[in-house]
């Protein structure tokens, strides 16, 4: 047990170590990290993360992405849970290759799509919008979300649905009311995937935006400057994008447990 | 499951398809549109056919990224796999130590991936990252801009850092499927540590090794943000892997035709790896009657 | 080989438990004998599966000690106990053949290859597995499965017992008959002792020697099938055991007369003492017999009472007859071609076979006990739908 302990122990220390060197960082001034090494701040100061939320140029940056990651998993989520409920449910002419075309999307690198969205959203006039960033993360989401979603209705058995038309449930009433609740750990992984997959992502949102729905990502790199790098706020700014993650781990540890195997074990 | 035949079902697949549609198709016809074109300005373009797949396969620059790129993909699965079971399994099943521990195992998964490269940025300078100036302080000249070596080594760290966690919570998340039972059947029948994990449960975790292979295989060969922020893909280009070489291809150079084959290239290469993969599995899995001790 | 011994046992699930209803088991002390056949029959939740694991060793219990012969074994892991499980639900090894499945308990403790291929076709044999020895034990139905992890138990020739928890449920009904079978005789052919844990009365009855009926964590008798048919030492086991279950009718004392519902009952005049002396105190007091014993009668004679019909259900070559006396419903079996009473009946109890119960324990009296015969003269009494 004490074995198991420590090296547990050992691997947790693994992932945060890094992690407290950023938090540790955003509670110094420039002058205390480039001076001699600290291991924790002996000047605290919230300077960094005040500089962040007064200034709108900063503060924006975490509301656009937020605002087309929600976007994203919104869209995403509608779309795919009615195309997850046909392929688990029915059998139709091209189900399987379609599936499997669904699924060669998310192997595509968003490098490889770089120029053609960006040529693509500013000829419709979508450059520089939320729902520009929103729509292009759907290339590997929406595969995502169907492949995921389709594990685990597949493992909800079909009496369920026959019986609740029997007992004279309308179709989206059945959806919403019945099957909705039943594979609500599906749910709850495929939204954490889905945030996942839009808020660490920072090529295609840096291409398709340049100032009115720009991410924190791209905001960082305002920290480089012409007399060096501001590390103070651009460890603040990292520490701030850990936040949104560890509020969303919280809401679905529950369902991670168990529904990471995506219904496939 | 016998699934009924509804050709009606397609109502259901429509509004996916025509969204992945829009967003996946209508821009690979574009690409594919340019790399068979020379285009020298928005007016002027030739048909060159073939020419940009050719000169990209020939590119001694791509071949040694792409060299690079498989390097690092099969050294970071053939770490983070083994790795992230052992951690599943050393992970506590119940209880609020078992939350704890899986909130702070999900962490590095959520951070946006340019700033995973900026934590690692600060975490390794020799001047004010802890791991470079402890490095440092016993004696080894550890230098991330100037030893290839170094740089190797600390995108393998960081990548394991990075993504580890995602093998560990699905081999978690498969080993909590495992029935009680099964344990309680193995220690009647007097099974070794070793023997409940190669018997019972590596068999359970298959289906989530997959897929966390073909993830983690995936992404790790699109990686961009993470070592573009680190070493900028130095020393040199000693850790430029193909997403940069396109990126600079397509935005700084601005070679539409070349880097249209380049990400044909590019894709076909991870559908092919992934199929090869999974087909391979697959057939592993198929029972081979008359295997077995003769008896 | 050796007896298991239970001593003063008891386990709760819970860490500080205070009322008799959080224990799993109370109080039990018992001895299963080297190479018995016995049943472990209870309704769930009687605690029956915990008695198992605290026996396999899956679950140390929270009071009293386990035996094996005069071994405490109660801190010893079921790897060093030395005892075979199977479990309600087949558990087989999905990626290792049939073959490695039997042979895998043998190869954990170091058996000679040679040794092991003998053993594992003697028991492949006997639970006709032969034929699917080289096939991958993930294909198989789930029948066979079981098979399998009975036969990873059977395999182990020195065990000090086999446990059985409810291990054909997932068996079809005409396949468990046939296992049940092969079970009794794999167990003459082996003489291993085996504990099989039930629900049902009749597959206790079929396979084991001896039954024990466990009741809210104890085991309330412990006999033959025939034992427990016709001398129940619980309301519990009368209720329980046969179809239907034993008739108990509360009585009391009036005008020096032993009464139920207002009507006075003809009983033993040692019996009529000893009720007399039961009620003195705050006992409940109960005579039982069983309901092929309950004489009825059309018409009104020495000794019968008088009873309105409530229902009649004809199972063939006997019925069950349902009564009234005041608020207790009584039933009687009544042979096929009597002619039934249509709305009063008379009926009556014929002393030899009446039961003292008293707290709900069967209090045995010179006079009242059985001269050993049933209703047919033969067989052990159950009567369940007994199988072809």
């Amino acid at each position: 047990m004490l074995k198991r302990a420590v090296l547990l122990g050992a691997y947790v220390l693994f992932v945060l170590l890094p992690i407290y060197w950023l938090v540790n960082m955003s509670l110094q001034t420039n002058r205390e990290i480039l001076g001699a090494l600290t291991l924790w701040p002996e000047n605290l100061t919230f300077a960094n993360y005040i500089k962040i939320f007064t200034s709108s140029s900063w503060y924006m940056g975490y509301v656009n992405s937020i605002i087309y990651v929600l976007m994203n998993m919104a869209i995403s989520m509608s779309v795919a849970l009615p195309a997850a409920y046909a392929f688990s449910r029915y059998q139709f002419i091209g189900d399987k290759h379609l599936f499997f075309w669904l699924l060669t999307n998310m192997m595509a690198p968003p490098a490889v799509f770089l120029l053609p969205y960006f040529q693509l959203y500013y000829t419709i006039g979508l450059f520089d919008t939320h729902i520009a960033v929103a729509l292009a993360h759907c290339l590997f989401n929406i595969p995502l979300a169907v492949w995921i979603l389709e594990g685990f209705m597949s493992s909800v058995p079909k009496e369920i649905d026959e019986t609740a038309f029997i007992d004279g449930y309308s179709f989206p009433r059945f959806f919403l009311r019945v099957f909705m609740p039943l594979i609500r750990s599906g749910i709850g992984v495929t939204l954490f995937f889905l945030f996942m997959f839009s808020w660490v992502e920072l090529l295609l949102a840096r291409t398709l935006t340049s100032t009115q729905a720009q991410p924190i990502a791209s905001v960082m790199t305002r920290t480089s400057t012409a007399s060096g790098i501001d590390w103070g706020t651009l460890a603040a700014a990292g520490v701030l994008t850990i936040v949104p993650g560890i509020v969303v781990v919280f809401f679905v540890r529950r369902h991670i447990a168990k529904g990471f195997a995506l219904g496939r074990t | 499951m016998n699934k009924v035949r509804n050709n009606s079902a397609w109502w259901l697949v429509l509004p996916m398809l025509a969204l992945v549609t829009f967003s996946a198709i209508v821009p690979l016809m574009t690409v594919v549109n340019y790399s068979v074109q020379d285009v020298l300005d928005p007016h002027t373009r030739y048909f060159v056919g073939v020419e940009w797949f050719v000169d990209t396969l020939n590119n001694p620059g791509l071949q040694a990224a792409l060299a690079r790129q498989f390097a690092f993909s099969l050294t970071i699965l053939a770490i983070e796999v083994p790795l992230g079971i052992g951690v599943a399994l050393l992970m506590p099943k119940r209880g609020w130590q078992a939350s704890l521990v899986l909130i702070l195992v999900t962490l590095p998964l959520l951070i946006p991936w340019n700033v995973v490269g900026s934590i690692w940025q600060i975490f390794t300078r020799g001047d004010i990252g802890l791991m470079g100036w402890s490095l440092r302080q016993l004696g080894y000249p550890y230098n991330i801009t100037s030893s290839s070596i170094d740089a190797w080594a600390t995108i393998i760290l960081m990548d394991v850092w990075h993504w580890t966690s995602l093998i560990a919570l699905l081999c978690y998340s498969g080993l909590q499927a495992i029935p009680e039972a099964y344990y309680q059947a193995a220690r009647i029948d007097r099974a070794s540590r070793w023997a409940v994990f190669r018997y019972i449960q590596l068999p359970k975790l298959t289906n989530v090794l997959v897929i966390g292979v073909l993830l983690r295989f995936m992404h790790s060969f699109m990686i961009y943000a993470e070592p573009f922020v680190l070493t900028g893909g130095g020393p040199g280009s000693s850790t430029t892997f193909l997403s940069q070489s396109l990126a600079i291809m397509a935005t700084a150079q601005f070679d539409v035709g070349p880097s249209a084959a380049f990400s044909l290239i590019y894709f076909l290469i991870i559908l092919l790896v992934c199929w090869v993969f999974y087909t391979a599995i697959m057939n592993l899995q198929k029972d081979r009657r008359g295997e077995g001790p003769d008896a | 080989m050796v007896d298991i011994t239970l001593s003063g046992l008891a386990h709760s699930y819970q860490s500080s438990p205070s009322k008799d209803e959080d224990y799993a088991i109370r109080h039990m002390d018992h001895v299963w004998e080297q190479g018995g056949a016995y049943a472990l029959l209870g309704p769930s939740g009687c605690g029956k599966s915990t008695l198992l694991n605290i026996m396999s060793g899956l679950l140390a219990p929270s009071q009293g000690d386990v035996l094996f012969d005069d071994k405490r074994v109660n801190q010893l892991p079921p790897q060093e106990r030395n005892i075979a499980q199977v479990f309600q639900f087949p558990v087989v090894y999905d990626t290792m053949t049939v073959f490695d499945n039997l042979a895998f308990p043998l190869r954990n403790t170091g058996v000679p290859e040679a040794q092991i291929r003998e053993r594992v076709h003697e028991v492949a044999d006997a639970l006709e597995l032969t034929s699917h020895l080289k096939r991958k034990a993930r294909n198989l139905t789930a029948d066979e499965k079981q098979k399998v992890s009975m036969g990873r138990g059977l395999v182990r020739s020195d065990v000090a017992a086999i446990l059985f928890d409810e291990p054909l449920t997932v068996i079809d009904p005409q396949l468990k008959f046939k296992l049940r079978r092969k079970l009794k005789e794999i167990h003459q052919r082996f003489a291993v002792t085996m504990i099989y844990v039930t629900h049902d009365q009749l597959e206790a009855s079929t396979f084991a020697d001896k039954i024990a009926v466990m009741y809210e964590g104890q085991i309330v008798q412990f006999g033959t099938p025939r034992e427990l048919f016709e001398r129940p030492a619980h309301t519990f086991v009368g209720y329980f055991i046969g179809s239907p279950g034993m008739n108990f009718l509360e009585v009391d004392m009036a005008d020096g007369q032993v009464v139920c519902q207002g009507s006075p009952l003809a009983v033993d005049e040692s019996v009529q003492m000893a009720i007399e002396k039961a009620l003195s105190g705050t006992a409940t007091v109960k005579l039982g017999i069983r309901p092929e014993f309950v004489q009825v009668s059309a018409e009104p004679g020495e000794g019968f009472i008088e009873v309105s019909m409530d229902q009649c259900q004809d199972l063939g070559t006997f019925s069950i007859l349902s009564v009234r006396l005041g608020q207790v419903v009584l039933k009687a079996r009544v042979e096929e071609g009597r002619t039934l009473p249509a709305q009063r009946a008379y009926i009556r109890f014929p002393p030899e076979h009446l039961g003292l119960y008293v707290d709900e324990y069967r209090v045995e009296i010179g006079g009242i006990h059985n001269k050993e015969n049933g209703p047919h003269g033969e067989g052990n009494g159950l009567h369940g739908e007994e199988e072809a």
